[in-house]
């Protein structure tokens, strides 16, 4: 390798294409990729005047898994657990975009007891997920114990999806046309009596942790952020309901058997990093709410449609879009007849909530912007993809 | 048989042999701090904390300095060589000193100064120097800023933690620890810390934040600046730091017990006994506060001190002087 001469460096500034760089008084700081709290290998490159951030600019890439390219190596089927992998904190939302995309190109329909499973499962691992963000955000804000009271909660949580799916992480339970294996017997009791508990955690959690004044000063007012700044940075989930605008996936475009029940979606107006943080904590009462209704009433009946073994679906596309725990996934899967997907895309709603935090991140102090990137709840591998 | 310092008839014998056991009581205390940190911090997050090593773990921290002391003290490239070695000790040679004019005992002050806490005061503000030179001399960014954190912080809270440790000082009418102690008596109510709640307060505020404890914890912030100013420092560089930190919050603590809850004074047990337990409740507290609240923003750091913290200082220095003054 040859060494590196900094005599060939162009002498001229003008020819050099880059951004004007800092002056003397400003700071060029590398947050990341090993970071504390950029969680996982994210690098924000920030321009620091004294604590203040001038510019703060994401660079992605670290994690950068070519998952959209495996797809299209592997069959239907065998890229069913890549699924797991993009996102392992929301695992279930992506396995069920990807199922959905590709049952809707072949045209599969789901049993009504695959529907209220697929339910279930996803609304637990939204709960899982959002339990995670809120043990993490407060590390980020420099409380430690909250995260192991997350933790104690999440662990009721995961062995029940382990008693359903095998695994207490990366899931890969759906199937085409429904899901690989039905629910235990103790299933539906055993969830009513998670939804029961974490309600009655709840309500410790806002006294002791949501209503804390110091809480309260490092998330109110930080990271404002308008609907229209939103929408054009085309932000999903939790942070677009923190700005007002209550858009969520399983309202606005119906998918599975989410028309059937009552629930609400929670929104603040405020557009800073509390809004977003209410949004979640109510965001836990509200998949409560649907687990409760998903696993009473729970259909008889096969738990997954008959699909053939190698599928080939006929010449053509497909887009499923389902609500994950960070926004709006979608997939899109185009065939050519194969036994191949010809092309998958993933949309990753982390990718574009990420986005907005150069816009949000300028001007503040550099523990409001670990305080912005926290309330944005980003997973760097989904990003990345 | 208490422990008596006062049988050694010359002073530079006395400050020797007081030095020693202060050597000793840092060390040990050290170990069961951070023994009591990391169980106590166990519990509070539903956790039992460290158990294998020895009964109830007892052991641990012992094993986590034979640890410290096998690293390698690694040294970033571009650091001042210096200043680099000089910050850790530097943070933890003064704190020794402070020990010195504390009263554990009637009988166990190892130096009787009149002006023991200007002489406290005065050491304690040199461990900041510490914290700059070890972000400085560390060539890496987190640590400069850590180490602009530390200077601002320590500048804000040192000006009302003074001014609380005055209007004590102002009440006994002595600069001597030992004096302020024989003047409070055994029980609660007559504890200056009681009768005077507001500068117990102050002076509690600002012994965490001058010990750079959570939630004031900024210069070292993990989440924000990876370690801060002692990023860069491994085994023993960081371990005395890591000592120092200990030792700064058994002197704040030490002087809270010895200044506003009577000290040595109370009943049934042996000064030494009462000392120690008054000492460890603060400790605890402070402890608890670390392991329960998120960290504040660094503005509102210096807004809790300029805005409200001085000005209650300086109104409760002047109800003293006026108190005192109409008393005689």
């Amino acid at each position: 390798m040859q060494a590196f001469d900094t005599a060939q460096l162009p002498r001229d500034p003008s020819s050099v294409r880059f951004e004007p760089g800092p002056t003397e008084d400003k700071l060029i700081l590398s947050m990341g990729p090993q970071h504390p709290s950029t969680h996982g290998v994210l690098r924000i490159l920030l321009e620091l005047d004294g604590e203040y951030i001038v510019r703060a600019e994401p660079v992605l890439g670290y994690i950068h898994r070519m998952h959209e390219w495996m797809a299209e190596q592997k069959t239907y089927f065998q890229f069913m657990p890549n699924m797991g992998r993009v996102d392992y904190l929301h695992a279930m939302a992506w396995n069920w975009a990807y199922a959905g995309a590709v049952e809707r190109l072949a045209g599969i329909e789901v049993p009504e007891r695959g529907e209220h499973i697929r339910v279930a499962v996803t609304e637990l691992n939204r709960i899982s997920s959002h339990l995670l963000w809120w043990g993490a955000y407060l590390l980020d804000l420099g409380a430690f114990t909250p995260i192991m009271y997350a933790f104690d909660d999440r662990e009721i949580l995961l062995d029940i999806l382990q008693a359903v799916t095998g695994s207490r992480l990366t899931y890969s339970y759906f199937t085409f046309g429904g899901v690989y294996n039905d629910v235990p017997e103790d299933f539906a009791p055993r969830c009513l009596a998670f939804t029961k508990h974490l309600r009655s955690r709840l309500p410790m959690y806002r006294d002791l942790v949501t209503d804390n004044v110091i809480l309260r000063g490092r998330c109110e007012g930080i990271g404002e952020m308008d609907v229209d700044l939103a929408r054009r940075y085309g932000a999903t989930g939790p942070v677009i309901r923190g700005s007002g605008a209550p858009v969520d996936t399983r309202r606005a475009e119906p998918y599975s058997v989410y028309g059937k029940f009552d629930f609400r979606i929670p929104a603040y107006s405020q557009g800073d990093a509390m809004a977003r943080y209410m949004v979640r904590m109510d965001e836990l009462e509200t998949s409560c709410d649907i687990i409760d209704q998903a696993v009473s009433n729970l259909p008889d009946g096969p738990c997954s449609a008959k699909a053939p073994k190698t599928l080939k679906p006929p010449k053509g596309e497909a887009c499923y879009a389902v609500e994950g725990a960070r926004g709006k996934i979608l997939v899109h899967v185009r065939s050519d007849g194969g036994p191949k997907p010809y092309r998958v895309k993933l949309r990753a709603p982390g990718f574009s909530n990420l986005s907005v935090f150069c816009e949000l991140a300028r001007g503040t102090l550099l523990a409001d912007a670990v305080s912005i990137l926290g309330s944005l709840d980003l997973v760097i591998p989904e990003i990345d993809r | 048989m208490s422990p008596d310092l006062l049988s050694f008839d010359h002073p530079l014998t006395r400050l020797v042999v007081g030095l020693l056991c202060v050597f000793a009581f840092v060390g040990l205390n050290g170990l069961v701090l951070v023994w009591v940190e990391r169980k106590v911090a166990g519990h509070v997050q539903l956790r039992p904390g460290p158990l294998h090593v020895g009964p109830y773990g007892l052991l641990q921290p012992i094993v986590d300095a034979v640890k410290l002391v096998g690293k390698q003290l690694a040294m970033p490239a571009g650091a001042d060589k210096y200043l680099y070695w000089a910050a850790p000790l530097l943070a933890f040679a003064p704190v020794t000193v402070c020990f010195l004019p504390l009263p554990f005992d009637p009988n166990l002050a190892p130096m009787r100064l009149n002006i023991g806490l200007v002489l406290i005061l005065a050491f304690s503000g040199l461990g900041v120097l510490s914290l700059i030179l070890a972000g400085w001399g560390s060539n890496n960014k987190w640590g400069l800023l850590g180490a602009a954190r530390a200077v601002a912080q320590s500048v804000a809270y040192e000006v009302p933690l003074l001014l609380a440790v005055m209007s004590v000082a102002i009440t006994a009418g002595s600069l001597d620890l030992y004096e302020i102690t024989s003047q409070q008596g055994g029980w609660p109510w007559q504890w200056y810390g009681v009768q005077n709640p507001l500068a117990f307060f102050i002076f509690l505020v600002c012994a965490v934040a001058e010990t750079n404890r959570a939630p004031f914890d900024l210069p070292e912030a993990e989440s924000e600046l990876t370690a801060g100013f002692h990023t860069e420092y491994s085994g023993m560089g960081f371990g005395l730091f890591f000592l120092a930190e200990y030792a700064n919050m058994i002197v704040v603590s030490g002087v809270a017990a010895a200044l506003f809850l009577g000290g040595w004074q109370g009943p049934f047990l042996s000064g030494i006994l009462w000392f120690l337990v008054k000492v460890y409740a603060i400790l605890l507290l402070m402890i608890w506060m670390r392991w329960t609240y998120p960290r504040v923003r660094f503005d509102q750091l210096l807004n809790l001190s300029w805005k409200w913290l001085t000005p209650l200082a300086i109104i409760d220095l002047a109800l003293v002087v006026i108190i005192k003054g109409i008393g005689g």
